[in-house]
């Protein structure tokens, strides 16, 4: 899955947010009202669609999505 | 004679806790559409002088009326909460005395979180295959609100506080309760704990000294803490082997379980191990929106409503499973 993709399958699981918003340099952590909520999202989402498991140390050493994404091909590849 | 669930009823204190009264505290906090996920409206939150074993009392209370449950029939009682009236007696040997059981029963507390009914369910199995109880009362309690940080946002937004009361008592002819599934893992207990306060850790100045964690719930050691994708993790990896090792034992295949009761921790957890074990929606049962989490509860009312309703009937077989603090889980088969 390219980086492209990911954005365009992540963003609709926050369905708060309007489309568009979500960019491979968004601080995920600035996205509108940020709780532990999203960050169950973003772990559910990687656990479906690439049977990864991404803990909490994992997602506090990425900021952006593009580092979301590169934290999760290298956790394929690994 | 082989031990079958006979009658559940349940009680929850009356103080509401709605998702506007936690909007008012903490605003912005959570999304409609992120409140919606997590399925949960209002929560029942115990009197400042109510404790655990009042809230078991009272559901005790409402089996009885409920079931026309004659107590002096009751010959153990097993009470399981994580806040217990006193250091010494035991809580359970007190619950005998407020219920009138007569003196002939036995008592003991055991000290289990979300898990705690389907342990209690096996001691109750064991109690009546192995040392002849005919009819075993078991409590679970959970007031856990009351160690809530009042910043700890998470937690105040999924527990609410609530007590039931099931009786097993020994059925005719087919085993109605088991095989049982057991874990456990004290290597990660620290994913849900009150660090200070008990034997260990005496309460010190430090102990409230607060903490924030990366999504800006705080809380300090004197209080409830719980590593919450941590523990969705724990439930995402956890309850699907267990139930796939509980389908071998009993010599089942999944579409043989006519419903799954689990541990309602939230709707969106559910829903995830829910698809990752590959269960239809109807057969899976929810029941979380007017209690949240219950603890040791969520079981008990979600199978007591279910049976109200008319979701579960009689001959119809049921698969529980649970997990949470310990870290600890569970799962069993019960045929209705």
């Amino acid at each position: 899955m390219l980086l492209e993709e990911f954005i365009q399958k992540l963003e609709p699981e926050f369905e708060d947010m309007p489309k568009g918003v979500l960019k491979p340099d968004t601080d995920y952590r600035t996205i509108k009202g940020w709780s532990s909520m999203h960050a169950l999202i973003i772990i559910a989402f990687v656990d479906i669609n690439f049977n990864i498991t991404l803990n909490g140390s994992d997602l506090r050493s990425t900021k952006t999505i593009t580092d979301l994404y590169n934290l999760v091909q290298q956790k394929k590849s690994s | 004679m082989p031990a079958i669930i006979k009658a559940i009823s349940y009680y929850l204190p009356e103080k509401k806790f709605s998702n506007e009264d936690f909007g008012k505290i903490f605003p912005d906090s959570l999304s409609d559409a992120n409140l919606k996920k997590l399925g949960i409206k209002e929560r029942r939150i115990v009197g400042e002088h109510q404790t655990a074993s009042d809230l078991a009392v009272e559901s005790a209370l409402q089996l009885f009326k409920e079931h026309d449950i004659d107590k002096n029939e009751i010959d153990f009682i097993l009470f399981c909460a994580q806040e217990f009236d006193h250091y010494t007696p035991t809580t359970a040997c007190l619950i005998q005395e407020r219920l009138e059981i007569p003196t002939h029963c036995g008592a003991l507390d055991f000290n289990l979180g979300c898990s705690g009914y389907i342990y209690g369910l096996s001691l109750a199995k064991g109690l009546i295959d192995a040392c002849g109880s005919k009819n075993v009362l078991l409590l679970t309690s959970s007031t856990l609100t009351k160690t809530f940080h009042p910043k700890d946002k998470s937690s105040r937004y999924i527990f609410g506080d609530g007590a039931a009361a099931t009786i097993i008592n020994n059925g005719p002819n087919e085993n109605n309760i088991g095989p049982f599934v057991f874990g456990t893992d004290g290597k990660r207990g620290d994913k849900i704990i009150i660090k200070d306060g008990g034997a260990r850790n005496t309460i010190t100045i430090e102990s409230n000294v607060d903490f924030e964690d990366d999504y800006g719930n705080i809380t300090n050691n004197a209080h409830f803490f719980m590593n919450g994708t941590s523990i969705f993790n724990f439930g995402l990896k956890t309850v699907p082997k267990m139930v796939e090792e509980l389908l071998i034992k009993a010599g089942l295949k999944i579409d043989q379980i006519d419903l799954f009761i689990f541990h309602q921790t939230n709707n969106f957890m559910n829903d995830m191990i829910r698809k990752k074990i590959g269960i239809p929606e109807e057969k899976f049962v929810v029941h979380i929106e007017n209690c949240g989490n219950t603890v040791s509860s969520t079981i008990p009312i979600a199978l007591h409503e279910s049976i109200r309703i008319g979701k579960a009937k009689k001959g119809q077989i049921i698969l529980l499973a649970a997990f949470g603090t310990g870290l600890s889980w569970a799962a069993t088969i019960i045929r209705l």
